[in-house]
């Protein structure tokens, strides 16, 4: 896949699978989305493990936007990009958006095939700061 | 500083964190989301399960796979936090480190714990109680002197407003409660400082 990868982060795998289907809706097969949820003890909260995983599943060359939901989410996230290290780290970014108008515009952004730079830029537009 | 007994100090820290789970959890409860205690207890306890493991390492890296290990299983906030910690001390320590190593390596892995949490002193959080234990390892305080030095620096975060982290979105209404990370630190300040006492 040439296109930007999206993965949704959420302390709730309810959320993070509604925000994937809204996106799958928007985009269909042409972007990788993945998504994982909850602290992998049947709880709310984000695991790194699962973060690993999900960039995994979404990776793209292009590289892949994460969009996150609460604080927790974005520290698990970015400790997940450390510890997959380079070559892949520096293709992953961690955006501040909202998580679900982030992950839509984000993988619809992605979708015309731009460069992981404009796929930030697009979600971070959305954030007030 | 002579030989250190990882094994020792896993024990020690796994013990003191179950013992205290409960009162972390409530201290969460009150102005986060409640799971702290019982996210610190999975995590200690799955770094005493391979505790034998870790201490076989040389010290950097005992502590590297401490961090690693905590970061996989603590969850929430805390279990990069913890875990970045741990990751850099043993990224910064010698195998055998001397005072002089280990307040430059404790200085390293709190801005390594600021930078994660992109927090920084005074926000109630776990780096109000590092802060004033570098400082007091700077100073050459005794393990006892540094070990009270961090309760009440764990106290100080009641009166204090929270900046970061799920505390933050009750605003003043997070006045008047200590912070649980801060208190979990101190927690394991005291438990260290027993275990090494004044050889440090």
């Amino acid at each position: 896949m040439s296109n930007v990868g999206i993965v949704i982060v959420s302390h709730s795998p309810l959320v993070a699978e509604g925000t994937a289907d809204m996106v799958r809706q928007m985009v269909g097969d042409e972007v990788p989305v993945a998504w994982c949820g909850g602290n992998g003890h049947g709880g709310l909260g984000t695991n790194v493990e699962a973060i690993m995983g999900a960039i995994d599943r979404a990776w793209s060359e292009a590289g892949v936007a994460v969009l996150v939901d609460l604080g927790g989410a974005e520290t698990n996230s970015e400790m997940a990009v450390e510890m997959i290290g380079e070559p892949r780290a520096h293709k992953i970014i961690v955006c501040n958006a909202p998580i679900v108008e982030g992950a839509v515009m984000a993988a619809t952004e992605a979708s015309g095939g731009a460069s992981l730079r404009e796929v930030v830029a697009t979600a971070h537009e959305l954030s007030p700061s | 500083m002579t030989a250190l007994d990882l094994s020792r100090l896993i024990t020690a820290a796994a013990d003191t964190i179950a013992a205290h789970a409960e009162e972390l959890t409530a201290l969460d409860q009150a102005i986060g989301d409640g799971d702290h205690g019982l996210n610190m207890k999975r995590g200690f306890e799955a770094v005493r399960a391979e505790a034998d493991a870790f201490a076989a390492k040389p010290l950097p890296d005992g502590l590297k796979a401490i961090g690693t290990k905590l970061v996989m299983t603590v969850g929430g906030a805390s279990g990069p936090l913890f875990g970045t910690l741990f990751m850099a001390l043993g990224k910064e320590i010698s195998a055998e480190p001397d005072h002089a190593n280990l307040t430059a390596a404790f200085g390293k892995a709190l801005e390594a714990v600021a930078a994660r949490g992109k927090s920084q002193v005074g926000q109630k959080t776990m780096l109000d109680v590092l802060q004033p234990v570098r400082d007091a390892l700077a100073k050459g305080k005794t393990a006892a002197e540094i070990a009270d030095i961090a309760d009440a620096a764990a106290e100080a975060t009641v009166p204090m407003k929270a900046l970061r982290g799920r505390a933050s979105f009750l605003g003043d209404r997070s006045i008047g409660h200590m912070d649980a990370g801060a208190r979990s630190t101190a927690l394991l300040v005291r438990t260290v400082a027993q275990i090494i006492g004044d050889k440090a």
